[in-house]
């Protein structure tokens, strides 16, 4: 009796405008692109919920209306929220609705979606709590299952997330980790007490995230009865199939014309009319099974790229020094207390940032080319570094200023 | 399989990239077992119309004949080199064109070939007379046309004549870059299908050189100055003017850094006179011509290649910069962008953007790492042997 476990990530970065060496020291609005291109985050966003966001939760809506037993959860990124909150309220409130029928979840992460748990404990933890917080500001929910940026997973990961009090995390199903067992069940990780671990099913979530509408593909066109009868074809052998995968893959990745959308329509019903079949969010698949064994990642594993690792983000010197720069600035920054310095600080440790300026197969026109809104890798760096450069001009000004003030007031206290 | 091949300049008798094009898919030529008959033009101590210099590769012969046709020369620098009254040379630059086309009927009755393959306007007549006399194929090779040269300025009618002249009667166009290819269907009404493009290469080999760094650019490094460098000819085309304004931006961020500029060129007085005027004189470096381990030197040196050029077909300077680890800014439309992704690329009247990108380059050496560390690797991929079997390719469809 397979259970069939669906996850979308939702996430839009603050992408940074072409900021140039000019802009250094005279323009603080990193992230207001204005332009026609695809640095403009309200733009982009705008033009995300119109193709993906809007119409999938509005088919959602009415399959969870149609189907008592259909489930799906979802993790948001705070940044995003933060956008659609700006830029498209009523993005919010369609996914408001779905939370409404008590039928889908919502995961925790970090709130920048970003790659702190690598570099900083204690902003990672912030970060965890300010998106709980948003979380159940927004949708009166507290997330119990954590899955971090990109899936990047390890044993560490696994005893921090327990630490926080999760339930489950979610990690990626990679052949590496798994060697010869199966994606289809919950794991304990080593050194966990009680925190289980979600694996995607990277085959059958990969067969809609990336090859639908590859014709190319012997199994084109994928049809809800064919994909719906794979599944089936578990049975007996696995507690939960997770398909894990990011929401665009409805109408961005995957364009409408592929037929998503329907494909999307059909399958639920396709699914639970085959014996068996059945629906869990990822909360309800951690209380309902146990661990069948101890899954021991000492290295990060991810979603991303074929790797499955962090080179994604750290793969060469420039996103290596982005990164310790950036990272360098924490106790600069949190010693200012100044809220947009902060906000903009955080903005930036978005992994995508790093992403942009990955150099893989980048001459070969791969995905990371697709996903890349800056001309190159080269010009992601350039931007960023520059960026980095005036934050670190404001922090020498706050820094004056609060010399200066103490300076002034000191003569005044003497008086006293 | 011989070919006989009509050209402007030869290494090391060459002023600029089409003879370092023209070596390095002679000899990618001569690895795939062509014989080729290289034709050149070229003012020569001895009193004699052409004489053959053997190669100790013997699948290359160059055949030189005495003529004044230098290449990048203008009608107006012909009448200059020709002097007064000077007796064997031909009256302008248009009769020595025809009399290198004419004396090519003698080659091309008393030698043994299969193709003829010519570079360039300057040989194109040659190839004309060449394919009547024997009437074998004929490739024309474009590396760059008249409105490359001059750019938004008029074009020379004569030159443009010959240009279209040589297209129409040639059997393959082969043209440097898709750059090319549209300004060659655009401006000369060749059929596309007519049309190859065949990029450029390098031959890294060359280049591996370990060579010694100038004793007086080593001082300004060990001072902790950096080194940008423009390799090129000092002309319209090449942007030289460009490269003075932007080091002008630079100098207001980064003031510990030295200009080179590797070339000459009709517009280096202008150029000189011009970082007079922004006084700038102490922070350039004019080196005038140089070539082999001379230009190694300036390469190995250089912290940053910069070509902004204002059109530029192909451009074989960035990959040699490169194969010294020298990371490179280009301009976007340059054909050699259309093989070269590892690089940084501008608008080349963008001056802001050049400076913002050569900063960067000189304060992050991560970046700088990061792109020769993949160029190198993309280079490899963009050689003259590509480049040749595409042409035998050609040959063999004739």
């Amino acid at each position: 009796m397979p259970a069939v476990c669906f996850y979308f990530q939702v996430h839009q970065p603050m992408r940074i405008k072409h900021y140039r060496l000019f802009d250094i020291g005279v323009d603080r609005d990193y992230f207001g692109e204005r332009g026609e291109g695809n640095l403009n985050n309200e733009r982009v966003l705008r033009k995300v919920a119109n193709k993906c966001y809007l119409p999938a939760n509005r088919l959602l809506l009415s399959l969870l209306h149609r189907h008592p037993e259909f489930k799906v959860s979802f993790s948001l990124s705070g940044v995003f929220l933060d956008a659609a909150r700006q830029y498209l309220p009523e993005l919010i409130f369609s996914f408001q609705q779905l939370v409404e029928t008590g039928r889908v979840e919502l995961l925790a992460e970090t709130y920048y979606h970003s790659l702190s748990f690598l570099y900083s404990t204690d902003e990672f933890r912030q970060q965890v709590e300010k998106h709980r917080r948003l979380i159940e500001e927004l949708f009166g929910v507290k997330p119990r299952v954590f899955r971090n940026t990109e899936l990047i997973y390890n044993n560490e990961i696994a005893r921090e997330a327990e630490s926080l009090g999760f339930e489950a995390l979610l990690a990626e199903g990679a052949d590496h980790i798994l060697e010869w067992r199966s994606p289809n069940f919950l794991y304990r990780p080593v050194g966990g007490r009680a925190i289980k671990i979600l694996l995607k099913n990277y085959r059958l979530s990969d067969d809609l995230a990336f090859r639908f509408g590859e014709r190319s593909w012997k199994e084109y066109p994928l049809t809800a009865s064919k994909f719906a009868e794979w599944l089936t074809g578990h049975n007996g052998s696995s507690d939960v199939i997770n398909l894990f995968m990011d929401y665009e893959t409805f109408g961005e990745h995957q364009w409408e014309e592929t037929g998503i959308f329907e494909f999307l329509v059909a399958l639920p019903g396709e699914l639970l009319s085959r014996r068996d079949n059945f629906f869990v969010t990822p909360g309800e698949a951690a209380a309902r099974w146990e661990p069948v064994g101890e899954l021991d990642v000492p290295h990060y594993v991810s979603w991303a790229d074929i790797e499955r690792d962090l080179s994604a983000w750290q793969s060469n010197e420039m996103q290596r020094k982005a990164l310790e720069s950036l990272y360098a600035l924490e106790g600069a920054v949190l010693a200012r207390q100044d809220l947009a310095l902060l906000e903009d600080w955080r903005r930036l440790q978005t992994s995508d940032h790093f992403y942009y300026m990955c150099t893989k197969w980048f001459a070969d026109g791969d995905v990371h080319k697709y996903f890349n809104p800056y001309e190159s890798p080269y010009d992601a760096f350039i931007s960023y570094m520059n960026v980095l450069h005036d934050m670190r001009l404001r922090l020498r000004e706050a820094e004056r200023r609060d010399e200066h003030h103490i300076a002034i007031k000191r003569p005044a206290a003497e008086r006293q | 399989m011989r070919v006989l091949m009509f050209g402007w300049e030869f290494p090391p008798f060459n002023s600029g990239g089409l003879g370092t094009a023209c070596l390095g898919l002679t000899r990618a030529l001569a690895r795939l077992g062509v014989d080729v008959l290289f034709v050149l033009p070229k003012k020569l101590a001895l009193d004699v119309d052409h004489c053959k210099i053997l190669f100790a590769d013997p699948s290359l012969t160059l055949l030189s004949f005495n003529s004044l046709l230098v290449p990048y020369i203008s009608a107006e620098e012909y009448v200059q080199l020709r002097g007064k009254g000077a007796g064997r040379w031909s009256h302008s630059l248009q009769e020595e064109v025809v009399r290198y086309a004419l004396l090519s009927r003698d080659i091309a009755r008393n030698e043994h070939f299969d193709v003829i393959h010519a570079h360039d306007w300057l040989s194109f007549m040659a190839g004309i007379e060449a394919k009547r006399v024997s009437g074998k194929p004929l490739v024309v090779h474009v590396h760059a046309t008249e409105f490359d040269r001059v750019g938004p300025g008029p074009i020379s009618q004569f030159v443009y004549e010959v240009e279209r002249r040589g297209m129409d009667e040639a059997d393959w166009v082969i043209a440097v870059s898709e750059f090319t290819k549209r300004i060659i269907v655009d401006r000369y009404r060749v059929p596309e299908r007519k049309i190859q493009v065949v990029h450029n290469g390098v031959d890294e080999s060359d280049y591996l050189k370990e060579t010694a760094t100038p004793e007086v650019v080593k001082r300004l490094k060990d001072e902790g100055n950096s080194i940008v460098l423009f390799v090129g000819r000092i002309t319209l085309q090449k942007g030289p003017d460009y490269f003075v304004r932007v080091a002008e931006r630079i100098l207001e961020f980064e003031p510990n850094v030295y200009f080179v500029i590797a070339g000459s060129g009709d517009m280096e007085g202008k150029i000189i006179e011009e970082v007079a005027r922004l006084r700038l004189t102490d922070r350039f470096i004019f080196t005038g011509f140089l070539r082999g381990d001379d230009l190694h030197k300036v390469y190995r040196a250089a912290d940053v290649y910069i070509m902004p050029s204002v059109s530029e077909p192909f451009g074989i300077a960035p990959l040699e910069a490169i194969t010294h680890g020298v990371p490179t800014l280009i301009s976007r439309e340059a054909g050699v962008a259309e093989v070269l992704t590892h690089t940084l690329r501008v608008d080349f009247w963008d001056i802001d953007e050049m400076a913002n990108k050569v900063v960067a380059l000189l304060r992050h050496p991560e970046l700088r790492k990061t792109l020769c560390l993949h160029a190198r690797e993309e280079l490899k991929r963009i050689n003259w042997n590509e480049a040749a079997k595409k042409c035998v390719m050609l040959y063999n469809e004739l």
